[in-house]
C-alpha cells in the first residue's frame, strides 16, 4: 500500500477540477398519464475538462435519451425533462433555442451510432464539414473549406481534397465515422458526446476509431462522454464509468476499479460478456432475461428479476445510489446485495488501486 | 451521367417507336378504314379507289408503315379534315403549342409555389389546424373533376363577378406583336404591358383550374417527404452542429424532401396534358388541348395523330429532363 498525500484517498480528477458538464437528477419522461414512461430517472454525473466518462448499459436503458436531453435534441413534443444539466456553469435545459444553437457544434458536439444515416446523402462531405466551421467561426467560405480539408486529414481520411467533393455513399463505414468525427471536432468543442460511435462498425475498424477518438481528445483536452453497451469499448478509454440500468445509474467507479472489482451483479454480467477480438459478435445478452422482466424502480430493484444475487429485500425496497462502503465517495452503488469484493491480488493484470482496503 | 442520358434517350426513342406503331395500327383499324375516314360523307367508290392508290394502301403493310413513319419524321401527318380543313395537321399543332406551354407553365408555377411551402409548413405542424385544413383542401383538389372546377371558376369569377375574361387568350381590340405565340411572354418581351396584362388575365382561371391536381399531389408528396426527412438521423446531426434553422431547412430537409417531389412533377406533366384538354375546352383557350377535344368530336384523324404523337414526345422529353434533374440533386443516382 502506498501512502496517500491527500486526506481523502478517493479524490479523483473530477473532484479536483470544477466540472465542465454537471448533470443533476436528470429525468426524461415520454408520454402522459397512464402511458407515461420514464426513460431516464434521476441520473447525475460530472465530466471534468479533459476527462472521459463512460455511460454503459444495455440497449434501451436510456443512454441516448440522456445524451440527447443534454444536447437539447429530443423531439420538441411528447416528453418532459426534469433536473439540471449545466455546461461551464450555464444551465442547458432551460436555455433558449438560439443560445443552445450557438453552443452546439462549437462548445458541445456529438457523434452518433450509425454513420451512414447520420450523414446527409445529398450534400458533399466538404460542405457538411465546412458548414459547422462557417457557422461558428468567423471565416470565409474558402477558409472554412480549407479548414474542413485539414480536419479530414487530421481524422485520417486519405486524399482529403478529393473527399471534400464526395458523397457519404462513396465512403466506407469507417471513413464515414471519421468524417462525422471531423465535423464534431471541427470547432474544437470542449465536450464531445459519442453515442455508440463504433457499434455499426466491424471489429478492426472499431479499434481504429476508438484509438483515433482517444488520440484526438487527449491532444485537445476535450472532455468526452462515451456511450456504449460494450464494456470492452470503455476499457481503453474511460477514466470513470457509469453503469445504467432501466434509466438509473446502478454503479459508478473508476475504470480500473470497475474492471477489477465489479460490485453490482449487472456490471458483473456485462464484464463477463465482453467480446474478445476475432470472436463472432452476435447480439450479446450479457445477463439472462431481458429488460421486459424489469419491475418498476418504485417497487424495488428493477434488475432483481434477472439477478442471480437477488434476495427478498430486492423486490421490496428501492435501493439507493450510495457510496460503496470502503471505496470512498466516488465509487457509487445501487444494490442491496452486491458481489463480494475479491482479494486485492486478483491477478487481473490491472494496476493495483490505492484505495483498496 | 452521359451514359445515363444516352440510355434514357434510347428508351425514349423506343417508346416513341412503339407509340408510332400503335398509332399506325389504330388508323388502319378505323371502322371503314382510313379512306372513308379521310373522305367522310363525300366518298364515292371512284374517289375511294383513287385515294387508296394515292395513299399507297395497296402496298404491303410494312411498306405503308415505313412511309407513315418517314412522313411523320418530316412532320407530315396529312391535312386536317376537321375544323381546320385544308391546314396541314402539323401547322395546327405548331400554332397552338405555345398557348398550351404557356398555360401549363403558369399552372405548374401556381401549383409549385403554393404546394411546396404549404407542404413544408403542414409537415412542421403535423396535426395542427393548418395541416388538417390543407390536407382536406388537397383531397378536394384531387377529387373534384377538372372540368367541373373550370366551370365553377368561370361561372363565379367571369360570369357572375365579371373580374376575369370567360374565354379565349386575348381580348378583342388588343393589338399585340407575337414573337413566340406565348401571349404573356410576348407582351413582356415587346413591353406591350397592356397586352401582357390582358394575356395574364385570360390565363388565370384556366391555369388555376389546371393547377388543382398537380397542386394537391405535390402538396401531399411534399408534406409526406418532409415528415419523413425530419425524422432522419442526418437532420439530428445538422441540429447537433448548431446550424441555423434556415440552413437545416434548405440544405438538410428540403434538398432531400424535394427528390420525390421532382419525380412527381415529371409524372404530373401527363396529368397536365390531360387536364389541358378539359380546361382549354371550357375556357375556349386555343391550345392543343382544345384542338384535341375538337379533333375527337370531328374525327379529324391527321390532327389527332400529330397531337397524340407530339403529346407523347413532350411527355417523354419532360420526363427525361426530370430524370436529369433528379440525378443532379441526388448524387446516389449520379455516381452509381
Ligand atoms: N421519442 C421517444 N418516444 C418514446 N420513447 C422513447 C423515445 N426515445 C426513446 N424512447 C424510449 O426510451 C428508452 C431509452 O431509449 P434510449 O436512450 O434510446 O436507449 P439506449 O440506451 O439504447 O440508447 C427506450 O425504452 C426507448 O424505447
Ligand atoms: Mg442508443
Amino acid at each position: 500500500m502506498t501512502a496517500q498525500p491527500t486526506a481523502d484517498p478517493a479524490l479523483d480528477r473530477s473532484a479536483r477540477t470544477a466540472p465542465l458538464l454537471a448533470v443533476r437528477d436528470l429525468t426524461v419522461t415520454f408520454g402522459r398519464g397512464r402511458r407515461e414512461f420514464r426513460a431516464v430517472d434521476g441520473v447525475s454525473f460530472d465530466v471534468a475538462p479533459g476527462q472521459t466518462v463512460g455511460l454503459v448499459g444495455e440497449s434501451g436503458c436510456g443512454k441516448s435519451v440522456t445524451s440527447l436531453a443534454i444536447m437539447g435534441l429530443l423531439p420538441a413534443r411528447g416528453n418532459t425533462i426534469g433536473g439540471s444539466a449545466t455546461f461551464a456553469g450555464e444551465e442547458l435545459l432551460t436555455m433558449s433555442g438560439n443560445e443552445l444553437r450557438d453552443r452546439r457544434g462549437r462548445d458541445l458536439a456529438m457523434i452518433f451510432q450509425d454513420p451512414l444515416s447520420s450523414l446527409n446523402p445529398v450534400v458533399p462531405l466538404g460542405t457538411q464539414v465546412a458548414e459547422v466551421i462557417e457557422r461558428h467561426k468567423r471565416v470565409s467560405r474558402g477558409e472554412a473549406r480549407e479548414q474542413a480539408r485539414a480536419m479530414l486529414d487530421k481524422v485520417g481520411i486519405p486524399d482529403p481534397t478529393r473527399r471534400l467533393k464526395e458523397y457519404p455513399h462513396q465512403l466506407s463505414g469507417g471513413m464515414r465515422q471519421r468524417a462525422l468525427i471531423a465535423m464534431a471536432l471541427a470547432c474544437e468543442p470542449r465536450l464531445l458526446i459519442a453515442d455508440e460511435p463504433t457499434t455499426a462498425l466491424d471489429v478492426t475498424i472499431q479499434a481504429q476509431i476508438l484509438a483515433l477518438l482517444k488520440e484526438l481528445v487527449q491532444d485537445s483536452e476535450t472532455a468526452l462522454v462515451m456511450i456504449t453497451h460494450d464494456l470492452g469499448v470503455v476499457a481503453g478509454l474511460c477514466d470513470e464509468v457509469n453503469v445504467l440500468y432501466a434509466g438509473r445509474i446502478v454503479e459508478r467507479a473508476g475504470r480500473h476499479d470497475l474492471f477489477a472489482r465489479p460490485r453490482h451483479p449487472y456490471t458483473g454480467g456485462l464484464l463477463a460478456s465482453i467480446p474478445r477480438l476475432h470472436e463472432e459478435r452476435g447480439r450479446l445478452t450479457p445477463v439472462p432475461g431481458s429488460v421486459s422482466d424489469n419491475i418498476p424502480w418504485e417497487q424495488g430493484c428493477a434488475f432483481a428479476p434477472r439477478c442471480s444475487s437477488a434476495i427478498d429485500v430486492c423486490v421490496q425496497q428501492t435501493p439507493e445510489l450510495v457510496p460503496d462502503p470502503g471505496h470512498g465517495p466516488d465509487r457509487l452503488l445501487r444494490c442491496h446485495n452486491p458481489l463480494p469484493a475479491p482479494p486485492t491480488a486478483a491477478g487481473s493484470g490491472q494496476p493495483a488501486e490505492e484505495e483498496t482496503p | 451521367m452521359l451514359r445515363f442520358i444516352v440510355r434514357r434517350l434510347l428508351q425514349a426513342v423506343l417508346a416513341l417507336f412503339v407509340l408510332s406503331v400503335l398509332l399506325f395500327a389504330w388508323l388502319r383499324s378505323l371502322p371503314g378504314g382510313v379512306v372513308s375516314a379521310l373522305l367522310g360523307e363525300r366518298g364515292t367508290p371512284a374517289a375511294a379507289a383513287e385515294l387508296r392508290a394515292q395513299l399507297g394502301l395497296d402496298d404491303p403493310i410494312f411498306v405503308q408503315y415505313w412511309r407513315f413513319l418517314e412522313r411523320a419524321l418530316r412532320g407530315d401527318f396529312g391535312i386536317s379534315n376537321g375544323v381546320y380543313r385544308g391546314e396541314p395537321a402539323w401547322d395546327v399543332f405548331v400554332q397552338r403549342l405555345p398557348a398550351t406551354i404557356e398555360l401549363s407553365i403558369v399552372a405548374m408555377v401556381i401549383a409549385l409555389t403554393l404546394a411546396i411551402p404549404l407542404g413544408y409548413i403542414a409537415a412542421r405542424r403535423k396535426g395542427g389546424w393548418l395541416d388538417t385544413g390543407s390536407v382536406v383542401f388537397s383531397l378536394i383538389g384531387v377529387a373534384v373533376p377538372v372540368f367541373f372546377l373550370a366551370y365553377v371558376l368561370k361561372y363565379i369569377f367571369a360570369v357572375q363577378l365579371g373580374w376575369l375574361p370567360p374565354s379565349g387568350r386575348a381580348s378583342v381590340g388588343i393589338n399585340a406583336t407575337h414573337i413566340t405565340n406565348m401571349y404573356m411572354l410576348d407582351g413582356l418581351m415587346t413591353r406591350e404591358w397592356d397586352a401582357a396584362w390582358d394575356a395574364f388575365k385570360h390565363l388565370i382561371l384556366p391555369a388555376v383550374a389546371l393547377s388543382s391536381i398537380p397542386f394537391a399531389i405535390i402538396f401531399r408528396i411534399t408534406r409526406a417527404a418532409v415528415i419523413d426527412v425530419m425524422e432522419e438521423d442526418y437532420v439530428r446531426t445538422a441540429r447537433a452542429k448548431g446550424l441555423t434553422a434556415r440552413t437545416i431547412r434548405g440544405r438538410h430537409i428540403m434538398r432531400n424532401a424535394l427528390i420525390p417531389v421532382v419525380t412527381i412533377v415529371g409524372l404530373q406533366i401527363g396529368a397536365l396534358l390531360a387536364g389541358a384538354v378539359l380546361t382549354e375546352k371550357v375556357f375556349a383557350y386555343q391550345g392543343i388541348g382544345q384542338a384535341l377535344a375538337i379533333g375527337f368530336e370531328r374525327r379529324d384523324y391527321p390532327v389527332l395523330q400529330v397531337l397524340i404523337m407530339m403529346a407523347a414526345l413532350i411527355y417523354i422529353v419532360v420526363n427525361l429532363l426530370v430524370d436529369i434533374a433528379y440525378a443532379v440533386i441526388d448524387p446516389r443516382v449520379r455516381t452509381k
